[in-house]
């Protein structure tokens, strides 16, 4: 008994529109809404839609044979809410059948794990409270940012409770190892750990439609196939992969849909595969040995690392000048500021940024509204600087409420008319009430 | 009359110095036929093509030098010539074009160019049908003298006289040597350096260029002639100018092509050490070119994109935008012929600071001047201007005098004066 798990990444940034260098301190508004609205509403009639019928129709077929998982990013699904509430009600739909498991991630799709625990724990609460909200599930499985893992990560993850953890089965984490085996995290063992077996994701994700590659066309039965050659003893195959691969990565014409309507077929006929969630094979299975990933590793482009958000000089500099600000927030309530925090925070505006341009380029350009790295850079900059602005106009208020009382007390002192009620102030908390009081007195005062 | 550019499309100073020393001529009842390339589409086999006075979109607020427009017929050479690329970097494009089926992207950061698959691809092939359909015009047109701008046209003016026999008047903007140093292209030199001696009379945009030609071309200097720029009467743009601020801390902008030639690491480094100092200023570097990418990794590198914005090439009413925003203004060219951006800083009210390798420090007083390569001048200055008020309230006082009296009537004046010496 084997199993294969699939799981699907479901994630659209809110894109900046063209902020320029007059725009700063002037328009708060960074959103590309046009665009926004017009991708997600695409995406979602060529992919999310039509996909998720489908594995209704499967789920219906087959019952409880027949198993998937999700993550949605949390802008994602504010996004489905503004623009397009009918993919809400279809992943309902799929909550509702028992066979979906969702996980939970990082609130802004964001690389908050690299650089504050606080701000990655918040971000998960924020997630979780909505993926239970929507569709009554708790996930107990995690997946971080574009499959970003490393020990001290998966350390963090587990502390926050979660049980299962997904990441890139990648060769220089693996070395000899399969990626076919449950592994664990090697601070904290209780962390299981499931790896993306990347040669036979790529397949279904990259190669399915190019017709240069020796193993097309891809059939169920080829695959099928493909998976009965495993050894017998290795457990799972994991499948994670974007969700945009059926009707957008792969066109609806290169036959994805019918490749994915006919695979449990396949599967139950001719292997002894079944579909399992990450939450039943961590039931399931006990990890085989702990890996060690002393530097993060990812599952972008060919070297599965942090190279495509991270590492040359824009993109640096975007990350830290960003996470800088976090200090400055603390104790802000302005509902604006704390929202722009998030969307300005999503990974993507770093992808963006990217200069390895060559093999990796065509999935970099695909949503990238920006022609080069450098428009993308200037332009975060450019909103960067307009949110530091707000920031420090808006958070110049002290931190504990000892403090704000007397910032509330220093105008009413300054006032010289008021000075006279200052006199007979004895209850500092009696402030907002002797403030209300101040403002007839100098009223009445200048008259 | 043959140049690169003429507006509306202008990149660079050489547009803004014809049509300046163009108008100046036409308020001196000078008749001209000024001749530019431009790439036409593949639809279009006409090699030159007059375009009408009423087909110019000029935005200036010149409403009485609309009848003098009578007095100019412009022609346009298809061609694929675009102004301020050399040999490599023209190849480079024209082959990238290609590649990306000559689509034209209208880009504020990136160069892109339009080009036409119907023109050659080798930038010297270029020059020389410029040349040929410059001599044809020649020939079917009368005219007094042949005034040619810059290296891309000398083989135009060279044909041009020798089909017509009039007298040929060379301009300098710039040479071979303001623009790449000491790596200069020797095909290009070598067609400078004709031009200069075919030509009957040189004219130079300043004394520091006149030296070059003089010393490194080894032209007679009986025939070479300085006749400074100058810069137009500010057009009145109240709307601009009463703009709210939105950004508190004081701007400093460089603004010009992103080149070797205009010194923009001296910037970056100087705003550099500038902020090392005093975090409440701002950098802009407005405009486009080859080093723009460079800029933004150094910038990036130092870590100072909080503090250092680019805005990319701008047009028309940004520029003014961009000024009316400016506390200072700098200018650090390597080698600057001229310069004229300096004087509409100081038009707009911003106090300038120019490197003293440049044309236009021989015709300024209130200006800052420093050495391009010293970046603690520069960054002294930049902060002598934006702490010390009296400083900048002097420059802008005695400045504004200053640049009235830099009339393009003045040189124009000049350039006649030239004209009737080399006719009689």
């Amino acid at each position: 008994m084997r199993s294969i798990c699939f799981y699907f990444q479901v994630h659209q940034p809110f894109r900046l529109r063209t902020y320029r260098f007059f725009d700063i301190g002037a328009d708060h508004n960074y959103y590309d809404e046009y665009q926004n609205r017009h991708i997600i509403r695409r995406v979602a009639k060529k992919c999310y839609l039509p996909t998720n019928q489908v594995l209704l129709d499967l789920i219906k077929e087959y019952g409880t044979a027949f198993k998937v998982s999700f993550s949605i990013s949390g802008v994602a699904l504010e996004q489905f809410k503004m623009y397009i509430p009918e993919v809400i009600d279809s992943f309902k739909r799929l909550a509702d059948t028992g066979c979906v498991e969702f996980l939970a991630e990082t609130y802004s799709h964001s690389l908050s794990a690299l650089k504050s625990k606080d701000e990655f724990n918040r971000q998960v609460q924020k997630q979780k409270q909505m993926i239970t909200d929507l569709f009554g599930q708790h996930p107990t499985t995690f997946r971080n940012t574009e499959l970003i893992y490393s020990d001290k990560i998966g350390e963090m993850v587990a502390e926050m409770g979660f049980k299962t953890m997904l990441t890139e089965g990648a060769k220089h984490v693996l070395g000899w190892k399969s990626p076919n085996y449950m592994y664990c995290n090697n601070i904290n063992p209780k962390l299981k750990l499931l790896l993306k077996n990347f040669q036979l994701s790529d397949d279904i994700a990259f190669r399915f439609s190019q017709q240069s590659w020796p193993e097309w066309p891809l059939t169920t039965e080829k695959f099928v196939g493909w998976l009965n050659q495993i050894e017998p003893n290795q457990e799972t195959v994991n499948l994670f992969m974007d969700y945009e691969t059926f009707g957008e990565h792969q066109w609806a014409e290169t036959g994805i849909f019918n490749f994915m309507k006919a695979l449990p077929g396949q599967v139950f006929a001719n292997s002894n595969f079944t579909f399992n969630t990450p939450s039943e094979l961590a039931k399931n299975l006990q990890p085989v040995s702990a890996i060690n990933v002393p530097y993060p590793c990812s599952w972008a482009d060919e070297e599965r690392d942090l190279t495509a958000w991270l590492g040359n000089d824009l993109q640096d500099e975007a990350f830290d000048a960003l996470y800088a600000i976090e200090e400055k927030l603390k104790g802000c309530t302005d509902e604006n500021l704390l929202r722009d925090w998030l969307y300005l925070q999503t990974s993507d505006h770093f992808y963006y940024m990217c200069t390895k341009w060559f093999s990796d380029g065509d999935v970099h350009k695909y949503f990238n509204p920006y022609g080069t790295p450098y428009e993308a850079f200037i332009n975060y900059m450019n909103v960067l600087s307009d949110f530091l602005i707000r920031v420090e106009n808006c958070c110049k208020s002290p931190q504990t409420p000892l403090e704000n009382e007397i910032a509330e007390q220093k105008p009413t002192i300054k006032k010289p008319v008021v000075k006279k009620k200052v006199a007979k102030k004895t209850t500092p908390k009696k402030e907002p009430a002797s403030k209300k009081k101040a403002v007839p007195v100098t009223k009445s005062g200048k008259k | 009359m043959f140049g690169w550019e003429f507006p509306p499309h202008i990149t660079g100073g050489l547009g803004t110095a014809c049509y300046g020393l163009t108008k100046g001529l036409l308020k001196k009842n000078v008749e001209i036929i000024f001749v530019v390339p431009k790439a036409y589409g593949d639809e279009d086999t006409r090699s030159a093509r007059l375009i009408n006075a009423s087909d110019f979109t000029i935005n200036f607020n010149d409403n009485i030098f609309q009848e003098y427009w009578k007095r100019i017929t412009y022609l346009e050479i298809g061609s694929n010539l675009i102004p301020y690329v050399g040999p490599e970097e023209f190849s480079r494009l024209t082959s990238q074009a290609e590649l990306e089926a000559t689509t034209w992207k209208k880009n504020i950061v990136a160069e892109k160019f339009e080009f036409s698959g119907r023109y050659g691809k080798n930038l010297f092939d270029e020059v020389s049908r410029y040349a040929l359909v410059g001599s044809a015009i020649a020939a079917s047109n009368t005219f007094d003298v042949i005034h040619a701008h810059d290296w891309l046209t000398y083989p135009a003016g060279i044909a041009s006289k020798s089909v017509s026999g009039k007298p040929l008047i060379v301009h300098i903007h710039a040479t071979e040597f303001d623009r790449s140093g000491e790596n200069i292209n020797p095909d290009v030199y070598e067609i400078e350096r004709k031009g200069m001696e075919v030509a009957d009379k040189v004219i130079t945009v300043s004394n520091l260029t006149r030296n070059i030609v003089i010393e490194k071309y080894g032209i007679n200097p009986d025939k070479v002639f300085t006749v400074h720029n100058a810069v137009e009467k500010a057009a009145d743009k109240p709307e601009i100018i009463e703009n709210k601020r939105y950004i508190q801390e004081k701007i400093v902008t460089f603004l010009g092509r992103i080149t070797f030639q205009k010194g923009p690491d001296y910037f970056v480094e100087a705003a550099n050490k500038v902020l090392m100092k005093d975090k409440n200023v701002r950098f802009v570097m407005a405009g486009k070119g080859d080093m723009l990418n460079k800029m933004i990794r150094r910038v990036a590198q130092l870590r100072i994109s909080q503090k250092f914005h680019f805005t990319g090439f701008l047009e028309g009413d940004d520029v003014d935008r961009m000024f009316a925003l400016s506390d200072v203004y700098v200018m650090p060219s390597v080698s600057e012929p001229f310069g004229i951006s300096p004087l509409e800083a100081m038009r707009s009210n911003v106090p300038v600071v120019i490197s003293k390798q440049s044309g236009v420090s021989e015709v300024l007083n209130h200006a800052l001047k420093v050495d391009f390569w010293d970046i603690d001048a520069l960054a002294d200055s930049i902060y002598g201007l934006i702490h010390y008020p009296a400083l900048k309230k002097t420059f802008l006082k005695w400045g504004k005098e200053e640049i009235n009296n830099l009339k393009w009537e003045n040189a124009a004046e000049k350039v006649l004066e030239i004209y009737q010496d080399a006719t009689s």
